[in-house]
């Protein structure tokens, strides 16, 4: 304990934060808190809320996670869809080459090449900070390029799968367009195993935004928690991680009620199981 | 390729997949380029007359050239060097993390799966419950304990890093053990040590082996990442997360110094990522021809 502070101070600090009661108390007075959002204070910024800290910054977090699923969903089901139809065939080797480099590129380096060759060497968008719509266009797509890969090659293999079963061949015996096959027939059931992983990829775009946000300086709630690491600010660190895992068990939670709705069979073997 | 059933099954079936992995053009490419990597890794910090850590201000921020095969960074640091050491850093990470979650995902899939019922359930949810603390949080509180470093970051990886392989090994035994053989294998008596460790894991060694592949990038992109955010390995020491870092504040007058290490992470990534995917499907026996 540095020894310029007096006793005094070191009282009155310890009952601000609730330190000089035992540890059972402040335990069940921090549970209280989670209960009305209340998550104390930051130890480094002079008393502010943790729960302003959040409402501050999950807005701007929010918004870049929202349009970079709007781009990430779509088109990594048209590219994943695209492969399986022309499965074995340049198309579909390009569009895995595709994919495999978007997992394989750590997403930093997606955000700063973007930067260095968008914004630095032809300047068409700014660097970085937050303001205009254009500022958001790289880090979106920085923070898209991931979850479009992965829903791609899901979409791919669940396609493939799909387009093997007897009923695509009734369809195919039919004489129907390959179009309207792939699309009425074999997306619907291929397209299942991507809504379950809507879920997760909300938290992937998440923790992937603690990067993002950091490489182009944006205000939102990755870059406090980054900052509040660094700082060792541990109620702004417990009260963004709980906020964070709240909202991944809420998405994994809402993405397996819509699976169970979209697929028949679940819901019958549900029914099976609690019969016996 | 075909084997009859007096043949020791495993071996040809390695041997099959090992024909179909090398069938793969582009896998073969990557593994060539790992081992350059690796011998790379460990033969450029022995052998450089450069170190990761020396600064020699007056040679600050130079240009790539014939002295300094990738440029130097803002404290005259050679980058060609730093990078291999970066190198080691992240290979021994990826080698190390896969092996723990190997050994500890495989035993634990395969008891719960053979055991099943209430062993089953109970082992399960323990790793249900292990599997939602997230990784930046352990990291967090290890490092309040034991400081940064390459052992924090590899306790934190194996906290629960090991999950997903144990659920994929308990799929596979509990798929593996209704099969007749092990049925045979119960009726002459064989023990149970036997049948997981003859029987059920050897069966299981096609997704296991590709799911451990996998694992290697996601290890190293985690200390990379940790590195970035200023978490994981502390300077002096290079590793690629740091060095990114620092190029990403100096990109626009020395872009080199966030190009090389940017370069290498994304090669040594994807090379990981394809052979993974190429073992998945050499070892599954349903694509046997």
């Amino acid at each position: 304990m540095d020894e310029r502070i007096t006793p005094e101070v070191l009282k009155t600090l310890y009952s601000y934060y609730g330190l000089d009661q035992p540890l059972w108390v402040q335990y069940i007075k921090y549970l209280k808190g989670f209960l009305t959002m209340d998550f104390g204070r930051s130890m480094i910024y002079s008393g502010r809320p943790v729960y302003q800290l959040i409402a501050d910054g999950f807005p701007v977090s929010a918004r870049l996670g929202l349009q970079a699923l709007c781009l990430s969903i779509p088109s990594g089901i048209i590219l994943g869809t695209w492969a399986a139809l022309k499965r074995s065939r340049w198309q579909d080797n390009a569009a895995m080459v595709v994919s495999t480099l978007g997992v394989s590129v750590p997403n930093f380096v997606v955000a700063s090449l973007l930067q260095y060759f968008v914004a630095l060497q032809l300047h068409l968008l700014p660097v970085a900070r937050w303001g205009s719509f254009s500022h958001t266009i790289l880090p979106t797509l920085a923070l898209a390029a991931l979850p479009t890969a992965f829903i791609s090659r899901l979409t791919r293999s669940n396609m493939v799968e799909v387009l093997q079963q007897d009923y695509i061949r009734t369809a195919m015996a039919k004489g129907l367009p390959l179009f309207r096959i792939a699309i009425v027939h074999g997306l619907r059931n291929a397209l299942l195993p991507v809504i379950s992983y809507i879920g997760p990829v909300t938290a992937q775009i998440l923790t992937g935004s603690f990067v993002i946000e950091r490489v182009f300086a944006i205000p939102g709630l990755g870059e406090w928690l980054v900052i509040s690491i660094n700082n060792r600010d541990y109620p702004v660190i417990l009260g963004i991680t709980i906020f964070y895992s709240s909202l991944l068990l809420i998405s994994i939670f809402l993405a397996d009620i819509a699976y169970s709705l979209l697929d028949p069979r679940i819901r019958a073997a549900h029914r099976r199981h609690q019969h016996e | 390729m075909n084997d009859t059933p007096s043949e020791c099954p495993n071996f040809t079936y390695l041997q099959d997949a090992w024909i179909r992995f090398n069938k793969n053009r582009i896998a073969l490419i990557c593994l060539y380029i790992l081992i350059f990597i690796c011998l790379m890794a460990i033969t450029v910090p022995m052998v450089s007359q450069y170190s990761y850590s020396a600064i020699h201000l007056e040679l600050k921020n130079q240009p790539p050239s014939w002295k300094f095969w990738f440029g130097t960074d803002d404290l005259g640091r050679d980058i060609f060097c730093r990078v291999w050491w970066g190198a080691r850093v992240s290979l021994m990470i990826g080698f190390i993390a896969a092996l723990i979650d190997a050994v500890i995902g495989v035993v634990w899939g395969a008891t719960a799966a053979y055991f099943g019922d209430w062993i089953d359930e109970i082992m399960m949810r323990i790793s249900d419950i292990l599997y939602t603390i997230p990784l930046l949080l352990t990291v967090i509180l290890l490092t309040v304990f034991m400081g940064s470093g390459l052992k924090t970051i590899l306790i934190s990886l194996a906290i629960n890093g090991w999950i997903n392989m144990g659920r994929i090994t308990r799929a596979q035994i509990l798929q593996i053990k209704q099969s007749d053989y092990i049925t045979a294998a119960k009726a002459v008596g064989a023990s149970t040590g036997r049948i997981i460790f003859r029987h059920l894991i050897p069966n299981a060694l096609g997704p296991i082996l590709a799911t451990a592949t996998l694992t290697i990038p996601s290890a190293i992109f985690t200390e990379a990442f940790l590195s970035f955010l200023g978490l994981g390995l502390q300077a002096p020491l290079a590793s690629w997360g740091i060095m990114i870092n620092d190029g990403i504040s100096a990109m626009e007058f020395y872009p080199w110094r966030l190009f090389f290490p940017s370069a290498l992470i994304t090669l040594t990534m994807l090379s990981f990522n394809l052979i993974g995917n190429a073992l998945r499907d050499a070892l599954d026996p349903r694509l046997r021809s």
